[in-house]
């Protein structure tokens, strides 16, 4: 049941607070830009949950695909050598 | 791994399904079902207390049910938001709540002819309504997940306003006591059916559970609203209007009596006392807003229009 006049959807991000970045809580429908970010403070700051909004277009977002998930990820899971906890040094050894 | 082998591995693991994970289309199906429910239910549930908005007692009443009425308004949104995560178009699910093709909850089919109803909501049908809501913090699919915790935490806030609101009328006159009373008549056992139908005769509650979908049975969560609401109504100083509730110190738990199942398939079937009511207002407000809606992407399209041609 779609006609020409639903309002494409909107993906929202809220920083919590100052210090904190923006994460994504949930999207919305509005007819622009303007209008997604007074409904995105209507529907998802009635609390005083954030002090900044970013609204983008569902479509602008690129994201992984599930599908290749091992083949992206995977490739950084031999390397523990990029942690910490990889070298052993000896116990006198302070601030490192 | 296989597509369904990975999906039961997270499952089993007790993890979460994201929306571009693979699923089974019946676990896409079930959840678009239940989602859509669930926001339809929030959005009719702002018509029986939204009647009082402009006859609530007081300034401070009036700005309180308004907020949650507002509440109700955003948490319909937050799972619609969660069922278009599974591939569902917003219009589309309005159609289908407009057309009778999908459900809201039966409980809203109710009519709210006093003052005390707007208490008794947030008491009664908020608190049946949070307990069925906190294990859904915790469902497998990822967006409802989310979406309940933010429920949850505002829903809180409905319920104690309406427990206040109660005392209040505890602590008045006969009359207010007495209106009290009957509006607790009312909606104690349309809400003991707000949990759905008996576990026997739950269709959808094996395959749910298994998918975590649920978490506890209808019969389980039921007793667990009574045990909770029981004591409650003693504050309240109003007798739950079942002559078979009483405290069972074998079970630990509260007997109570045989809840009218035939009411319950006769509202589901839309001859409840207000189902036709409640689509009508739905749709007519749907359809009063189309100019507004249209209007709104006209002017956005001119805006755009200009900002290429500029």
């Amino acid at each position: 049941m779609n006609d020409r006049n639903d309002w494409p959807l909107w993906e929202v991000f809220v920083r919590p607070r100052r210090g904190l970045g923006h994460a994504h809580v949930g999207s919305l429908h509005a007819p622009d830009a303007t209008m997604a970010l007074r409904n995105a403070r209507d529907l998802y700051t009635r609390r005083q949950e954030g002090v900044s909004i970013w609204v983008v277009p569902a479509g602008a977002i690129t994201a992984s695909s599930p599908d290749e998930k091992d083949a992206f990820f995977d490739p950084a899971g031999d390397k523990v050598y990029r942690h910490p906890t990889f070298y052993t040094l000896p116990p006198e050894v302070d601030h490192l | 791994m296989d597509q369904q082998a990975h999906f039961d591995a997270v499952i089993a693991a007790d993890e979460r399904i994201e929306p571009r994970d693979w699923m089974p289309e019946k676990y896409r199906a079930t959840l678009i079902r239940q989602i859509a429910q669930h926001a339809h239910s929030e959005i009719i549930g702002m018509q029986p207390e939204g009647a009082w908005l402009t006859r609530a007692p007081s300034l401070r009443r009036k700005a309180i049910l308004l907020a949650k009425v507002q509440d109700e308004a955003g948490h319909g949104l937050y799972l619609y938001s969660a069922a278009e995560t599974l591939g569902v178009e917003r219009s589309d699910l309005l159609h289908r709540l407009h057309t009778g093709a999908q459900k809201y909850s039966t409980i809203f089919n109710y009519p709210t002819p006093e003052w005390a109803d707007v208490g008794v909501i947030g008491w009664l049908v908020d608190g049946a309504a949070i307990v069925n809501q906190v294990p859904l913090c915790r469902c497998s699919y990822g967006p409802y997940a989310r979406a309940m915790i933010r429920i949850c935490k505002e829903e809180s806030f409905h319920q104690r306003q309406g427990f206040e609101m109660l005392l209040a009328l505890r602590d008045g006159t006969d009359d207010q006591r007495a209106m009290l009373q009957n509006a607790v008549n009312r909606w104690w056992w349309p809400s003991l059916m707000m949990f759905g139908p008996p576990d026997a005769a739950s269709t959808n509650s094996a395959q749910s559970m298994a998918w975590r979908i649920k978490r506890h049975s209808n019969d389980e969560l039921r007793q667990r609203f009574v045990d909770m609401t029981a004591p409650q109504a003693d504050v309240l100083g109003v007798k739950l209007p079942d002559d078979k509730l009483r405290w069972n110190p074998e079970r630990g738990s509260y007997d109570f009596g045989e809840i009218d199942w035939d009411e319950f398939a006769r509202v589901v079937k839309g001859e409840g006392p207000c189902n036709a009511e409640r689509i009508e207002r739905r749709t007519a407000a749907h359809a009063e807003g189309a100019w507004v809606r249209e209007a709104a992407v006209a002017y956005a399209a001119k805006q755009h229009a200009q900002a290429d041609a500029a």
